[in-house]
C-alpha cells in the first residue's frame, strides 16, 4: 500500500512516497509563503514522470505541519474570539485569558461573559443554566460582529449539557460562527481547557484555509487519496477534523521526526537527535513512541494541558557559526542561508558544516576550500560538538548505561561516528526527511478521560478502553490493529462512590 | 507585621508544595488569583504570633474537599469568608486575625485570599507545619483544645454549623458528609482560638518557612544553581534519592487515595530500589526495604530540574525526581503528637524514628 507524508516546516518541505515499508522517492524542497506552491514542487517530484500510475496507487497521504504553532507564537492570522464561561457562582476567581501574555490578549480577546450554571463531578447542576442571560449574550456577540466563539463549562468533559445549550442559542442567534465547546477537546482542568479551546478558535480561520491550500495542492497533483494530518502524539486525523481542531496538530514536528527515525531504524528504544540547520532536538523513543515531559506546557506563553513529547534543544546545527579567531563555536547560525553562506559554497562564513566536510563525515560543496583549515581549530571544534552532543544524550538518558543514538536530520552527518556514553551512533538512509516518514507511516488513536463510580479497577479499564477504541474506529482505525498506548487510573479522594479517574488512549492503523 | 509582597506569592506557593509532602493540592491556581488580586491593588498583611494580643480572636480556616474539583471550579475563598462571617454570627464576637490549618498545598494560600477579602492580617503560623489528610492531625486538636464549634459553608447558600462534636475526629466525619453534599468542596473556619493558643500550641512561623523554601528555589533557579540542594540547604533536610518513577498503584478506601509509589534509582542511587507509601500525603520511605523516613516527618518528591513539588495524584511513570526529607515540628514528634500522626496512625507497624537517626 502506497501513502505520501509531508512534512511542512518553517524552512523546509520534506515529502516521502513509501509502499508499505519501503521508501520509493524523498525530496526536501524549500517551504513557500503560500504554502501550496511548495507542497506542488514537492507532490510534483516524488510522483516522478510516471505520474499517473504512481498517483492511482496512493492511499493516503499524511501532512505533519507547524503552521498552527508558529501562528500562535508569532501571533499572525489569529481571529477574535468571543469566549463564554458557564459556573457561576463558582468559577469566577479566575479570569478567562487572565494569565495570557498581554501581546496574545490583544489579538485573540473579544467579548467575555461569565454565566450561571455547570455541573458537579457527579452531574448534578452548580445552579440552573441561565438560558435568558445566554441569549442576551449571543445578541451581543452578534452586535460585536466576532466571528468565533470558545465555550466552556465546569466539569463538561463530565456532563456536557451547557456547553451544548449554550452552542445550540448561539448559533440560532449567530448563524454562521464558528464555535469551539471545551468539552470537544476534553481533559479535566478548566483554566487549562480553556485555553485550548480559545486558542482553537482563535485559529479557525487559518485552519480552514490551510487546510484547503493543503486540498488545492493534492488535488493538482492528481491525486484523489484522503487527507491526514498528523497530531501531538504521533498519530493522524482526517483533515476535516483537524480543520475544526488544529490546536491537536500543536508539537507534532518533533513526534514526527522520531517516529521517522524508529521506523528507520527499527529501534523501538533509543535516544534520537534531529539536527536541523540551527538546532539539534534529542528526545527519547519508549516503546516505540516519544516520552512525554513531565511538566505543563505553554504555547506561545499559554498554559495547556496537551501532553508534549520531552525534547531538549541545543544551539548546534549545520548552520552554527564557528569564529576561528577566538575558536568560540555558536551559539548564532547562518540557518537555512547555510548554501550561500557555507565555505564550502563559496560563502564567508565559517560554520559547522565545513568542518564537518572536512573531516569527510558530509558530502556538501567543495570540500577544497575548507582544506587550508588548521588541524588544531578542527580538532577544537570537533571536541566542542562532541562534549555538547554527549552532555545532551546524557541529559535525555534514563540510566548511566551506554544507550544507542539515532540521528536524524538534514544535519544527521554533522554528528560523529561514536560518542561518550552512547552504545552505538545509528545513521540512517533518509534521515534528511525522517520527519516525512514519520508522518506517513502515523496512525490514529482514541482516548477516554473519564470518572467511574461503583465499579471494580478492572471494569472501569474495560468500559473506557471500549470508548477510547470506539473513539478510535470513528477516526479511521483497522479494528484488527487496535492497540493500548497508554493508561492512568486515579481515584479521587474525599468523594463517595469510589470515584475512578480514568485516561485510556489506544492507536491502530488506519483502515485503508 | 508587615506586607506580604507580590513577588512572595510564587516563593510561598513553591514553598507550600514542598510543605504539601505530595497532598494538599498544589497551589498554583490560587498563585494566580492571588496575583490577580495584588495586580488589582489588592494586599494582606502577615503578622508574626508574637505580636498577637494574648486575647486576640483567630479565625483558622480551610478549604475541605476533592482537589480535582478544584481544578474546575476554581478556588473559592468566598465560601470560607462565608464560614468565617458564620462563626463570627454563632460567638457574637469579630475576629482580629486569620490562619490556616495547613501550610501544605493550596491551603497556604486560602488563610491570604480570605485575608485579603476579610481585611484580616494572615497569622504566620499553621497547624500542620505541612499537610497531613484529616482535622484531628492538626497541633490545636493534639494539645486538647476544641475543633467544634465548626462551620462549612458553600458558594451558594448552604451552610452548616456543627455547635459542638464530642472531638476532632467525629467533626472530620460529620464534615466530609456535609462536604460532599456541597458539590465536594467547601469553605471552613473552626474554633475560634485565642492569640494566647495560637502562641502556645500553633506551629509557628510555617508561612516563613514556606517563603524560605520558595525563595531559595527560585534564587538557584535564577543564578543557575541546583534548586533541589537549595531546598535542602534552607531546611536541614536529607536527600533521601534520585531515581525515575517506576510503578505507582493506587487505590480509594474511605475516602483516601493510599497507594505505593516505587522510584528505581539514578545517579549514586543505581541499582536501588525505593518505596514510599502514600495516604494522599507521602508518609513512608523504604530504600531496599529499610526504613528512611516517616510521618510526621515530611518527605517530599520533587522534580529533579525544577524542584517544583511533585502531587500523588500526579505521579507518572518515568518522572526523574528527587526525594528529600524534612524535619517535623516538636509538637508532632512529641508522645501526644505521634499517637495522631506517627506512623501507627497511618496503619504501619511500627514506631517512629526520626530521618536524622537513620543508619546512613
Amino acid at each position: 500500500m502506497k501513502r505520501i507524508g509531508i512534512d511542512v516546516g518553517g524552512t523546509n518541505t520534506d515529502a516521502v512516497l513509501l509502499d508499505g515499508d519501503r521508501i520509493l522517492r524523498s525530496i526536501k524542497t524549500a517551504t513557500t509563503s503560500d504554502v501550496m506552491s511548495g507542497i506542488s514542487t514537492a507532490m510534483a517530484h516524488i510522483l516522478g514522470d510516471d505520474q499517473a500510475f504512481e498517483a492511482g496507487g496512493v492511499r493516503a497521504i499524511m501532512i505533519g505541519t507547524t503552521h498552527f504553532t508558529n501562528a500562535v507564537i508569532e501571533r499572525r492570522g489569529l481571529s477574535k474570539v468571543a469566549v463564554i464561561r458557564i459556573g457561576l457562582p463558582a468559577a469566577h476567581s479566575i479570569l478567562p485569558m487572565q494569565a495570557w501574555p498581554d501581546d496574545l490578549r490583544r489579538e485573540v480577546e473579544g467579548p467575555v461573559f461569565l454565566v450561571r450554571g455547570g455541573h458537579e463531578f457527579d452531574g448534578r447542576e452548580i445552579v440552573p443554566f441561565d438560558r435568558e442571560h445566554m441569549q442576551a449574550i449571543a445578541s451581543e456577540i452578534r452586535d460585536s460582529g466576532v466571528k468565533a466563539a470558545a465555550i466552556t463549562a465546569v466539569f463538561s468533559p463530565l456532563t456536557s449539557a451547557c456547553e451544548e445549550e449554550a452552542a445550540a442559542i448561539l448559533t440560532q442567534m449567530v448563524p454562521h460562527i464558528s464555535i469551539t465547546l471545551s468539552s470537544q477537546l476534553g481533559r479535566i482542568g478548566l483554566i487549562e481547557r480553556e485555553n485550548a479551546t480559545i486558542i482553537n478558535s482563535a485559529l479557525h480561520g487559518l485552519a480552514r484555509e490551510t487546510v484547503s491550500a493543503f486540498e488545492a495542492a493534492i488535488s493538482k497533483s492528481g491525486i484523489a487519496a484522503p487527507l491526514y494530518l498528523t497530531q501531538n502524539d504521533g498519530t493522524v486525523m482526517q483533515a476535516s477534523h483537524a480543520a475544526r481542531f488544529p490546536v491537536l496538530c500543536f508539537a507534532s514536528g518533533p513526534t514526527n521526526s522520531m517516529r521517522g527515525a524508529r521506523m528507520l531504524s527499527g529501534l523501538d528504544e533509543a535516544i534520537v537527535l534531529d539536527v536541523g540547520g540551527t538546532t539539534t532536538d534529542a528526545g527519547m523513543l519508549v516503546s516505540g513512541f516519544p516520552r512525554e515531559a513531565n511538566s505543563k506546557v505553554d504555547i506561545g506563553g499559554v498554559s495547556t494541558f496537551f501532553r508534549m513529547p520531552d525534547v531538549i534543544a541545543i544551539a548546534l546545527g549545520g548552520g552554527t557559526i564557528v569564529d576561528a579567531e577566538n575558536g568560540l563555536v555558536g551559539p548564532k547560525s547562518v540557518g537555512y542561508l547555510i548554501s550561500e553562506k557555507a565555505r564550502v559554497k563559496n560563502g564567508d562564513t565559517l560554520t559547522l558544516t565545513d568542518f564537518a566536510v572536512r573531516a569527510g563525515r558530509m558530502e556538501f560543496g567543495d570540500a577544497a576550500l575548507v582544506a587550508d583549515l588548521p588541524n588544531t581549530l578542527a580538532d577544537h571544534v570537533d571536541a566542542w560538538s562532541r562534549q555538547r552532543l554527549a552532555d545532551l544524550v546524557d541529559r535525555m538518558k534514563t540510566s548511566a548505561a551506554d544507550a544507542p543514538v539515532i540521528v536524524v536530520g538534514g544535519g544527521a552527518s554533522l554528528v560523529p561516528d561514536e560518542l561518550p556514553g552512547v552504545s552505538r551512533v545509528i545513521k540512517v538512509e533518509h534521515a534528511g526527511v525522517a520527519n516525512a516518514v514519520g508522518a506517513a507511516m502515523a496512525q490514529v488513536s482514541g482516548e477516554c478521560d473519564q470518572v467511574f463510580y461503583d465499579i471494580g479497577r478492572e471494569e472501569a479499564l474495560e468500559r473506557a478502553r471500549k470508548i477510547a477504541e470506539r473513539r478510535a474506529i470513528d477516526a479511521g482505525a483497522d479494528i484488527s490493529s487496535l492497540e493500548l498506548l497508554d493508561i492512568e487510573d486515579i481515584p479521587m479522594s474525599y468523594i463517595p462512590g469510589n470515584p475512578l479517574r480514568v485516561r485510556l488512549r489506544v492507536i491502530a492503523d488506519l483502515a485503508l | 507585621m508587615r506586607e506580604f509582597e507580590f513577588d512572595e506569592l510564587e516563593a510561598l506557593a513553591i514553598g507550600a508544595g514542598v510543605l504539601g509532602t505530595g497532598g494538599g493540592n498544589h497551589p498554583d491556581l490560587e498563585l494566580m488569583c492571588a496575583q490577580a488580586e495584588y495586580r488589582r491593588g489588592r494586599r494582606v498583611t502577615l503578622i508574626d504570633p508574637q505580636e498577637l494580643a494574648d486575647d486576640a480572636r483567630v479565625a483558622v480556616v480551610c478549604i475541605m474537599g476533592a482537589p480535582l474539583v478544584t481544578k474546575e471550579r476554581l478556588p473559592e475563598p468566598v465560601a470560607i469568608c462565608k464560614a468565617v462571617r458564620l462563626m463570627e454570627a454563632h460567638c457574637g464576637k469579630p475576629f482580629d486575625a486569620i490562619m490556616s490549618i495547613e501550610i501544605g498545598g493550596e491551603n497556604a494560600f486560602f488563610a491570604m485570599l480570605a485575608g485579603m477579602e476579610l481585611g484580616l492580617p494572615v497569622v504566620d503560623a499553621d497547624t500542620m507545619g505541612r499537610a497531613f489528610p484529616e482535622a484531628q492531625m492538626a497541633s490545636f486538636a493534639i494539645r486538647g483544645l476544641s475543633v467544634a464549634p465548626f462551620a462549612i459553608a458553600d458558594i451558594r447558600n448552604n451552610s452548616v454549623l456543627i455547635p459542638e462534636a464530642e472531638n476532632a475526629t467525629r467533626i472530620e466525619r460529620i464534615g466530609r458528609k456535609a462536604v460532599v453534599e456541597l458539590g465536594s468542596i467547601a469553605g471552613t473556619c473552626a474554633a475560634p482560638r485565642s492569640g494566647r493558643e495560637v502562641k502556645d500550641h500553633a506551629i509557628l512561623n510555617s508561612v516563613g518557612r514556606a517563603l524560605k523554601i520558595g525563595n531559595a528555589v527560585l534564587a538557584a533557579r535564577h543564578s543557575g544553581h541546583d534548586p533541589v540542594d537549595a531546598v535542602l540547604d534552607a531546611e536541614e533536610g536529607a536527600l533521601l534519592f534520585t531515581g525515575k518513577v517506576q510503578d505507582v498503584s493506587r487505590r480509594t478506601t474511605d475516602g483516601f487515595v493510599r497507594g505505593k509509589a516505587v522510584l528505581a534509582g539514578r545517579g549514586g542511587f543505581e541499582g536501588q530500589m525505593l518505596e514510599i507509601d502514600f495516604q494522599n500525603e507521602f508518609s513512608v520511605a523504604r530504600l531496599d526495604g529499610r526504613l528512611l523516613a516517616c510521618v510526621p516527618d515530611l518527605i517530599t518528591v520533587l522534580d529533579e530540574e525544577s524542584a517544583e513539588a511533585i502531587g500523588t495524584e500526579v505521579l507518572r511513570y518515568g518522572q526523574r525526581v528527587v526525594v528529600v526529607a524534612l524535619p517535623a515540628d516538636p509538637i508532632m514528634t512529641s508522645a501526644e503528637g505521634l499517637t495522631v500522626v506517627g506512623p501507627r496512625a497511618f496503619g504501619f507497624d511500627f514506631d517512629y524514628t526520626p530521618f536524622t537517626e537513620q543508619p546512613a
